[in-house]
């Protein structure tokens, strides 16, 4: 087995502010100002020497991660946001340098979330496929022998010859998937793939990574979504705060990243270090998950209500907010979502919020859940404005079943809910 | 399923082994890289030069409009109004000379030098040798020149201008030292631009400045002796005056000045060329 990915010691520094806001330019006023006392600095600054040690702002994206992966492998990488998962794929597909280490990589690394770049709205379809195949670094005779299938593949083919600009949504990002699909390149990166396009595109792209990898080709996978990094992958690679804290078979990798630090006792609170630089308009405090008396607890019974609370500081006024909870299983299916103003009568009340300290308070009835583990996210976001906030694994917590219906056989029952449904018997015949 | 194996079997040529470390002082051009993806600078000169006249009534006709409006500007301006003095050439040809080069360099500098934030996308998304972007701007105006030089040619028939055979292999030694410039200013300050957003403030004074540092409304020759090889330091001033002199016979052709004009435009193309580099692997992080 040859090697395809051979990684040592990288490492990638930020500046923090420079790196993450992107609306904030370095002025060069900024620059002329420090001129006046010291003229070598602007010629410092442009060729991007200005001195690290005079500047605190530095923050590892990604520290000392080392690892190897074998040609033909699939390895799944999972973390928290902003554990470094991106940034190692940057470094991979060489978009962004690193700051210490050196990484081998044997072949052409092609990512599906390339999608689309390089697409021009004036061009036509079939303008657009050669001029993104090229930019993801097809040659041109590659191209024109993969043309048809990509175009069957995109089911455009009547409108190859029409500018982007007149396709739907949907044509569009099917002309660009279709292109990125038929890259084949040795090795293969999928960033959250589900995070964008609808559940027929998802299942477009995870069936094209599956495809890819049972060719014997190298895929590199990030996920949230721990079913589908169980499904697809064998090997997985824990990454936290910059750090590779684990890597083994899926189903461990999985399982110890699940149990390290998603669950404190039931409540889950944020400190400015968690909070990134972005969550200007709001800053999330804590998410507690009570039980009927009001106690933070880490286990619920399933025959009680409990409460889920997120407690939240506005920093400006919000016009639309609503704040989300997403309770999932912790293969990562969803089994409901539900928002603070889902009730026409909040939703009018509170159209504005004004800065301040919130908590928006849930209460889930009794006998919903199964018995298990279940993760809670949250999300604040206004519709189809602005996501302000959002965590998808924020706590988890664990549900006893004790005195639930069906209780009385001590089977385990299969599927994440167990409703008290109301049985009727009745005898209509002799 | 025959053709699929055929076409995975064009990919599977022996995989090249990249590797990625952080790069140290001066880098290395990495030439190669550059012509690995050759094929992406001809496609995106080539959208290029296919996007600019999109949804526009006159089209490629813009590439004559832009020059021969402001030649009849010039013409009014400098010829009627200021008489300036042209060797004895009619203004209109004289001028029109002078902004063919010059129209590429605008085009080119302006381009250029927005090509890195204008295509950010592509930055902070994918490798590719970002070189690419820069050049490509550049030679995509090569296409207006080639339409607006049609407009020469009639007006050096109007004129009845013959010019020396020689302009054969001058004329585009001329055209490259342009374009050379044009790239050389452009890769500083498109890299620049990835930090500073004042280069987008500062480009149409650039311009501005620049022309009136280059004989385009006027001749050199009006420039006093002693102050020529100052004035030559304006690469673009060798451009125009190599134009004259290959296409009107003016002038005294290739002199001192000359290489002066080619040694500063080597000297801004391989600086830009360094610094370029050597900013690059921070573009994708500071864009």
């Amino acid at each position: 087995m040859t090697t395809a990915i051979s990684v040592k010691n990288i490492g990638k520094q930020y500046k923090i502010g420079a790196a993450e806001t992107k609306f904030r330019y370095n002025m060069l006023r900024d620059v002329i100002v420090d001129t006046v006392t010291a003229p070598v600095r602007i010629a410092k600054a442009l060729v991007g020497k200005s001195d690290r040690r005079m500047n605190q702002n530095y923050v590892w994206a990604l520290k000392d991660v080392s690892f190897d992966l074998e040609e033909g492998k699939v390895l799944g990488i999972v973390g928290r946001n902003g554990a470094g998962k991106s940034t190692l794929l940057k470094i991979l597909s060489r978009v962004t340098e690193p700051t210490t280490g050196t990484v081998t990589v044997r072949g052409r690394v092609g990512s599906l979330l390339e999608v689309g770049t390089g697409f021009h709205p004036e061009l036509s379809g079939r303008e657009n496929i050669y001029m993104n195949g090229a930019i993801l670094g097809m040659k041109r005779a590659e191209i024109d022998s993969k043309f048809d299938e990509i175009v069957d593949f995109s089911e455009v083919s009547q409108f190859i010859d029409t500018p982007v600009k007149r396709y739907s949504s949907g044509m569009y990002l099917r002309l660009a998937f279709a292109v990125a699909a038929h890259l084949e390149p040795e090795i293969l990166v999928v960033d959250e793939v589900l995070a964008v396009g609808d559940a027929e595109f998802q299942k477009k792209c995870l069936g094209k990574m599956n495809d890819v990898a049972q060719q014997g080709r190298t895929v590199l996978f990030v996920s949230h979504n721990m079913s589908a990094i169980l499904r697809l992958t064998q090997e997985a690679i824990v990454l936290n705060k910059g750090q590779m804290i684990m890597r083994g078979n899926t189903q461990e990798a999985v399982d110890y990243y699940l149990s390290s630090g998603q669950s404190q006792a039931g409540e889950k609170i944020w400190t400015a270090e968690d909070v990134s630089q972005t969550n200007a308009e709001l800053t999330p405090t804590s998410l507690k998950v009570k039980d009927r008396s009001g106690k933070v607890v880490d286990t619920i019974r399933s025959t009680e209500p409990v409460t889920l609370e997120f407690e939240y500081q506005l920093n400006s006024s919000i016009t639309g907010l609503r704040v989300g909870l997403y309770i999932s299983t912790m293969r990562g299916e969803y089994i409901f979502t539900s928002f603070d103003t889902d009730d026409a009568n909040l939703y009018e009340k509170f159209d504005t919020r004004s800065a301040g300290r919130y908590v928006s308070r849930a209460e889930i009835p009794a006998d919903i859940f199964n018995e298990g583990r279940y993760m809670v996210g949250v999300n604040a976001s206004s519709f189809g404005v602005k996501r302000y906030f959002m965590d998808e694994n924020a706590l988890a917590f664990n549900v006893d079943i004790s005195g639930a219906p069906g209780t009385q056989w001590g089977e385990p029952r299969v599927g994440p809910i167990r409703p008290r449904l109301n049985w009727k018997i009745e005898k209509i015949d002799n | 399923m025959r053709k699929k194996n055929l076409m995975t079997e064009l990919t599977k040529h022996e995989p090249t082994t990249v590797y990625i470390k952080p790069s140290k002082g001066l880098s290395s051009l990495n030439l190669r890289d550059l012509w690995v993806y050759r094929e992406l600078i001809f496609f995106m000169v080539w959208r290029d030069i296919k996007v600019k006249y999109k949804q526009t009534l006159l089209g490629m006709a813009w590439a004559v409009i832009q020059p021969v409006m402001t030649m009849l500007v010039f013409t009014f301006l400098f010829d009627r109004v200021a008489k300036l003095p042209t060797d004895n050439i009619p203004y209109p040809i004289f001028s029109f000379t002078a902004l063919l080069p010059w129209g590429l360099f605008v085009t080119a500098l302006n381009q250029g030098s927005r090509s890195l934030v204008a295509h950010n996308n592509m930055v902070t998304k994918i490798y590719f040798p970002r070189l690419i972007l820069p050049m490509s701007s550049v030679f995509a105006g090569l296409v207006d020149f080639a339409i607006a030089f049609v407009i020469l040619i009639v007006l050096m028939i109007y004129y009845r201008f013959v010019p020396a055979w020689s302009l054969i292999w001058t004329l585009p030694l001329f055209l490259l030292l342009a374009i050379v410039t044009a790239l050389g200013v452009a890769l500083w300050l498109s890299a620049i631009n990835v930090q500073y957003r004042d280069v987008n403030q500062a480009l149409p004074f650039l311009t501005q400045f620049w022309l009136f540092a280059t004989p385009v409304a006027y001749s050199a020759s009006v420039i006093s002796a002693k102050w020529q090889i100052l004035y030559s330091l304006n690469p673009m001033a060798g451009v125009v005056n190599g134009f004259r002199w290959a296409l009107l016979g003016t002038g005294n052709g290739p002199d001192i000045t000359l290489w002066v004009s080619v040694g500063i435009s080597i000297l801004i193309f391989i600086s830009g060329l360094f610094y370029f580099r050597s900013m690059e692997k921070t573009f994708a992080d500071t864009i």
